[in-house]
């Protein structure tokens, strides 16, 4: 039987769902040679990581790492226990992650992990941007960590994952799209040159309402308390503590942030994340588009 | 020099890139990234006069300018926190800056191909480079009316 690491007890954290899925800084900087514990950087910039990381980290690129080179799917069983493995990660690992913008990258690769239902995942509560703004210690050493061995466990896309007939039958219940004010109303792929969009029809699901995910996050890059996300995603955006909710962005990285907010701090029981998103929704043929700013 | 080829410092870089390892390969990315000169004041105090670059992650902002004599000189902004969009300035501006027009103009479009980074990178992150060069040559083109 392993031996869990304890919890962060900060005050903060004791109002979320979930308060065992975030630790402070401060309470990393005093576990980091915690055997047990692996602390992994998760970043947009695939470079971010080799400019200067926490001691000890290891790097976890989403696009190069946890995608499928060839089918638009994250890898299956065997290659996330290669990948764990190489990392010298076991299933009994306390995995702490953190990344670069509110933790955006982060929260992915959080969710990626949670496909594989490893146990034990924990983001740092302002990510990179605090550590380093707190002046904590950065290195550009890599660690070498030994392989480990970890199991093959086949991916659960049944739980807080939802694909595009799921969402086309969720039509009607709540669905939250975190894109930006523009994006949302369908301007943005009127822009000129802006082919990174890479879809065809602008403009949101049906009955979507507009969050935008970084209004999850302060300007410290932490997490808005319980307090303040309840009156953005309850009182502002009308979700009821029961509603099973789908999230959505382009590619579904900046809705796994909102995923984790919604599933892990504010406690609702059936979220999914549909990480087809504007890219695959905005192609499809047939399939019903809103315009404008009313969901 | 005929259209669609490399000029010689740009096939020099593309060289670097091919003969070292995968592990090397991104480290000498991060040194472009950090080579990469900071704007001069005429810019760095009217961001408005660059051009933005939306197609890569994080935006990236660049200017072209052409001497009487048509050398052509680049300027590229992007923050600290994006080495990777800043090692992409870095290598066009260490293969096309002080070149003329018409050498930029037959850099190929798919120069960034070249480099061997798709799987260290990503295709998707890739696409900002390709876009950088389009846009420079689009400028070009319309300096030469």
């Amino acid at each position: 039987m392993t031996v869990v690491l304890p919890y962060d007890s900060a005050p903060k954290f004791q109002d979320y769902a979930r308060p065992e899925m975030l630790v402070t800084t401060e309470w990393l900087a005093g576990h980091l040679e915690d055997p047990g514990l692996v602390v992994a950087e998760s970043d947009e910039d695939v470079l971010l990581y080799e400019t200067g990381h926490i001691p000890g980290a290891v790097k976890l690129d989403w696009h190069t790492e946890l995608n499928d080179p060839v089918t638009r799917d994250y890898v299956d069983g065997a290659g996330f226990a290669r990948l764990m493995s190489q990392k010298g990660i076991t299933r009994d690992t306390t995995l702490v992650l953190y990344g670069d913008k509110n933790n955006w990258w982060a929260a992915y690769a959080l969710w990626v992990c949670a496909l594989f239902g490893h146990p034990d995942l924990r983001l740092i509560d302002g990510g990179r941007t605090k550590w380093i703004a707190e002046g904590r210690p950065v290195t550009t050493d890599v660690p070498v960590r030994p392989q480990a061995d970890y199991p093959v466990i086949e991916r659960d896309d049944t739980r807080i994952r939802a694909f595009r007939d799921q969402v086309v039958a969720h039509l009607g219940q709540p669905l939250i799209d975190v894109r930006s004010p523009g994006e949302y109303t369908g301007e943005l792929l009127h822009m000129p040159d802006y082919p990174q969009e890479g879809a065809l029809r602008g403009g949101h699901i049906p009955g979507a309402k507009s969050v935008p995910w970084s209004r999850a996050a302060a300007a410290d890059a932490t997490f808005r308390t319980r307090g303040e996300l309840e009156a953005i995603y309850q009182a502002e955006a009308g979700l009821r503590p029961d509603d099973d909710v789908v999230v959505y962005c382009r590619i579904g990285e900046r809705s796994s942030h909102t995923w984790f907010v919604l599933h892990h701090l504010l406690g609702y029981p059936q979220v999914r994340n549909y990480d087809g998103s504007w890219t695959e929704w905005g192609n499809t043929v047939r399939v019903p588009i809103t315009r404008g700013e009313s969901p | 020099m005929t259209a669609g080829t490399f000029n010689p410092r740009l096939q020099e870089i593309a060289e670097d890139f091919g003969a070292v390892p995968d592990t090397e390969r991104l480290q000498l990315l991060l040194e472009f990234s950090e080579e990469l000169p900071p704007l001069p004041a005429r810019y760095a105090e009217h961001r408005d006069l660059l051009e933005q670059v939306p197609e890569c992650q994080t935006p990236l902002f660049l200017a072209v300018e052409v001497d009487d004599d048509g050398t052509v000189h680049l300027f590229f902004d992007a923050p600290p926190e994006a080495p990777t969009t800043r090692g992409f300035a870095g290598i066009l501006h260490a293969g096309l800056d002080g070149l003329s027009a018409d050498e930029i103009l037959a850099t190929p479009g798919e120069f960034s191909s070249q480099l061997r980074l798709q799987d260290l990178v990503s295709p998707l992150r890739l696409r900002g480079m390709a876009a950088m060069l389009a846009r420079i040559k689009r400028q070009l083109r319309e300096q030469q009316g």
